[in-house]
């Protein structure tokens, strides 16, 4: 009988700080932040009721059919609640799946807009780097022997192209407010993953792979960018931030980079 | 349905054929329980340094030196060794004790006397699958005291990481070797043992006991078994394509174009998505082969001490069938963020979706089967009260999970370690603790004690529910996993205290369970004497004597008339019918 009431006390608990929202999301900086908050929460409350119920139906339980010495009631089920229960949980668990389709849509299914920001992401253990074309628009040709950390070319950006002579590298990501953006990720070792908090976006990084990658961050701030899939020993500091700057800020900084070639 | 085929060896003669290289199931499932009692203790112990290492990074821990002097020089644990102590507590819960114990041990022991036969069907196959599991088991362990030590790429060992040696950190030399090494073993065993499994529930039955008159228990070990079959072959073959990668220096997993710590390597052609895909195909049912048993014993146990027949049982087989059926089309839903096709996202999200509903169902007959009964609050039945609430906790996070737009945010966070911990790791291990306390008896002539049994029982549910729950809200703040500490991050620094919450959370419920151990030990010796059938029970282990004789039924053969779960019939003359009462 103890227990039914220990597994009300931890329902209560469990929900209050879910509901108290005291470690929680930081604000999103975009629509899709949005759209995922909003899915979240419709997620949070379905969930939520079937916990909190089924927590509560449990402890009832054990606190009413404890043994008073009656008879146990003989019944073998019930098919009608079978179906029902059977396709209740089928419909809202289908439901929450259908109706978080569109930001997944969103985000994979639909292309960059075409004047969408190209930024190229280097990553390697424990490090990021990102590459912006430069004044031509071009990015250059790589070539992995040239490729130098120490000596400011991460990406192996191949002096022989004329196309690189002006690319930007820079070790953290700084884009412009209100304009799409599209990464091309890139690994040179192992996975690893990109991911902002605020944005409310993840995606790994795979050798071999160039995975394009397009948001829109709406509001001006700087964000830590963790990696987010086991690289190694270093795994834990493999940290960048993503600043996101008021469009003429961006262009300044960019055009300064350019400059300094 | 013809009368069991005897199992084609006699009593054993001497020690070493009696205790060691046993050909008797029972022996062969206790083997197979202590060692997963002393797996789930090391990786336990392994679990407590993790958490000690989160919370205090700078510790000077002389023992830590000596047990590692490369991993913990001046006795500060380097962040190479937390990777290491992370990827084998991972590794040895989940194959050596979450594996091992509710399939191999519990079901060694009880799926021939629940069906009545003699042994099982392989005798000899039988031996040599918990031989090979504990060449397994040793060559795991022997990682740590390799050079360069464990491996750091976690229980999944994800290529390139897992597959370019020495080169991508300490531990991915011979550690990592060692690691593939002991898994490709261990799946050999689990083949062997599989097929047994299989084999025995078909062909071993006895006279009356119709698939359909089958405890749950048998239906989930028999699900389990199909599993097993199906998944660690695929694993099998992928570690081997994995070992042939670091040493033959083919190129499955690895593309051209890589260069690790400044050295280019000259691999082309492979895909370090195949192993994703390959590892999850077996590593997503393995999930389901370490908590359909659970699932069975809960059921079991739930039905008995409820004094009620199970709620819906057609409904809890068709739920065991349809959770093994769809645990084989999901795997995708570990890879949602991997760079795989994301139209296919889609579709293994819908499929994870409705692996849901006959969870749910299962939950659902559970509370059914509690209301309108009589309770009994023996230990045993408290861990599987346990068991449902963890089940439904950890599965209700699995519905943010399975959603790929969620993912977005939840993948690799807290928010997972959380889920995975609730529903495979500590609701299986409850079902183990259920199934100890309740077999006990059977097993050793004796009871556990009961008072022990319980102060351990509240404390433990206590404990992981402090442990495990604040990993939501980790994740929900955006706390990924797998870093060895939280120092270098802004966001990472405020959520310590609830780091500092749990780690002192997991001291406390790891020195627990030493309640336990202290149980198990002394009452084998020195527990209540139990008679034959202590719980009232129906299934045929309970018509034998305890510990039952070598041949389980001393050379008679069980005939079943009943279905497992009558209890309370009304109009019989006490309040159960045991499955061979006379019809």
């Amino acid at each position: 009988m103890l227990l039914g009431v220990v597994v009300w006390v931890l329902t209560l608990v469990i929900c209050y700080f879910f509901i108290g929202h005291y470690w929680w999301f930081p604000p999103p900086i975009s629509q899709h932040g949005q759209a995922y908050d909003a899915q979240f929460n419709i997620t949070l409350w379905v969930t939520g009721v079937i916990f909190f119920c089924a927590q509560i139906a449990l402890g009832y339980a054990i606190v009413k059919f404890r043994d008073r010495g009656g008879t146990a009631r003989y019944t073998h089920g019930n098919n009608v609640l079978e179906v029902v229960w059977t396709s209740a949980t089928a419909v809202l668990f289908i439901g929450l799946v259908l109706a978080g389709t569109r930001i997944w849509a969103a985000v994979h299914f639909e292309d960059a807009p075409p004047d969408a920001l190209k930024i190229e992401v280097m990553a390697k253990q424990f490090a990021w780097a990102f590459r912006y074309p430069g004044p031509d628009g071009k990015f250059g040709r790589l070539d992995l022997k040239q490729v130098d950390d120490q000596g400011g070319n991460p990406f192996g950006i191949d002096s022989k192209d004329p196309a690189g002579k002006d690319d930007v590298t820079s070790a953290s990501l700084k884009v412009p407010a209100g304009k799409p953006v599209e990464l091309i990720l890139r690994s040179r070792d192992v996975i690893h993953n990109f991911f902002v908090r605020e944005l409310r976006l993840k995606q790994d990084i795979v050798p071999g792979m160039e995975i394009p990658f397009h948001f829109q961050a709406d509001q001006v701030g700087t964000y830590e960018v963790p990696c987010s899939e086991l690289c190694g020993l270093g795994h834990h500091q493999m940290r960048t931030t993503m600043e996101v700057m008021t469009t003429a800020d961006f262009d300044k900084w960019l055009q300064e980079q350019a400059a300094q070639k | 349905m013809s009368s069991p085929v005897v199992a084609a060896h006699g009593a054993p003669k001497g020690f070493i054929r009696r205790y060691i290289f046993s050909l008797d199931h029972k022996v062969i499932g206790i083997q197979y329980y202590f060692l997963a009692v002393f797996s789930v203790f090391l990786g336990m112990a392994l679990s407590v340094l993790m958490r000690f290492h989160l919370v205090y990074p700078d510790a000077k821990v002389s023992l830590f030196e000596k047990l590692w002097p490369t991993g913990a020089p001046g006795g500060i644990m380097t962040p190479e060794l937390y990777l290491s102590l992370m990827t084998m507590h991972g590794t040895i819960m989940v194959f050596f004790v979450l594996t091992t114990a509710p399939q191999s041990g519990f079901g060694n022991y009880f799926l021939p006397i629940q069906i009545g036969a003699e042994d099982m069907a392989f005798p000899v196959l039988n031996m040599l699958s918990f031989w090979t599991t504990f060449l397994a088991l040793v060559v795991m362990v022997a990682a740590f005291f390799v050079p360069g030590g464990a491996p750091l790429s976690g229980w999944t060992a994800y290529p390139p990481l897992s597959a370019v040696g020495q080169l991508s950190g300490p531990g991915e030399g011979l550690g990592q070797t060692f690691w593939i090494i002991s898994i490709a073993i261990f799946c050999g065993a689990s083949l062997m043992g599989a097929i047994n499994f299989i084999a025995t529930t078909i062909d071993l039955r006895a006279r009356g006991l119709s698939l359909m008159r089958m405890p749950l228990t048998c239906w989930s070990w028999l699900v389990t078994a199909i599993l097993g079959l199906l998944g660690f072959a695929v694993l099998l073959a992928a570690g081997v394509l994995l070992l042939l990668d670091r040493l033959a220096g083919t190129s499955f997993f690895l593309p051209a174009g890589l260069l690790v710590n400044d050295q280019i390597l000259n691999h082309k052609g492979g895909s370090p998505l195949l192993w994703q895909h390959l590892f999850w195909f077996f590593g997503h049912p393995e999930v389901y082969i370490a908590i359909l048993p659970g699932m069975g014993v809960a059921s079991q146990l739930l039905s008995t001490f409820s004094r009620k027949p199970i709620f819906g049982y057609r409904a809890m087989v068709y739920a065991i069938l349809g959770i093994g059926f769809l645990g084989f089309f999901v795997w995708g839903h570990h890879m949602f963020m991997s760079g795989m096709n994301p139209y296919s996202a889609f579709a293994f999200s819908v499929l994870t979706m409705s692996i849901g509903v006959p969870s749910a169902i299962k939950t659902f007959n559970w509370i059914g089967t509690l209301w309108g009964g009589r309770i009994r609050f023996t230990t045993a039945m408290l861990f599987a009260l346990g068991f449902v609430s963890l089940f439904v906790t950890g599965g209700i996070s699995g519905i943010f999970l399975g959603q790929p737009a969620l993912d977005l945010y939840f993948h690799d966070t807290y928010f997972v370690v959380g889920h995975f911990h609730m529903i495979m790791g500590v609701a299986a291990i409850f079902g183990m603790f259920a199934g100890t306390f309740y077999w006990f008896p059977k097993v050793t002539g004796r009871f556990m004690n009961e008072t022990l049994g319980k102060i351990h029982f509240y404390l433990t549910f206590l404990g992981v529910y402090a442990i495990f729950t604040p990993m939501h809200y980790l994740g929900i703040s955006g706390n990924p996993r797998r870093y060895a500490d939280f120092t270098n991050f802004d966001f990472l620094g405020k959520l310590l205290p609830i780091h500092t919450f749990m780690t002192h959370a997991a001291f406390f419920t790891a020195a627990v369970q030493l309640i336990f151990v202290f149980n198990l030990f002394w009452s084998i010796k020195k527990g209540k004497p139990a008679p034959m059938n202590p719980w009232d029970a129906t299934t045929l282990e309970w018509t034998v004597p305890s510990p039952p004789p070598h041949d389980n039924f001393a050379g008679k053969h069980p005939v079943v008339n009943h279905g497992p779960y009558e209890y309370s019939v009304p109009g019989a003359a006490r309040d159960f019918i045991m499955q061979s009462d006379p019809a």
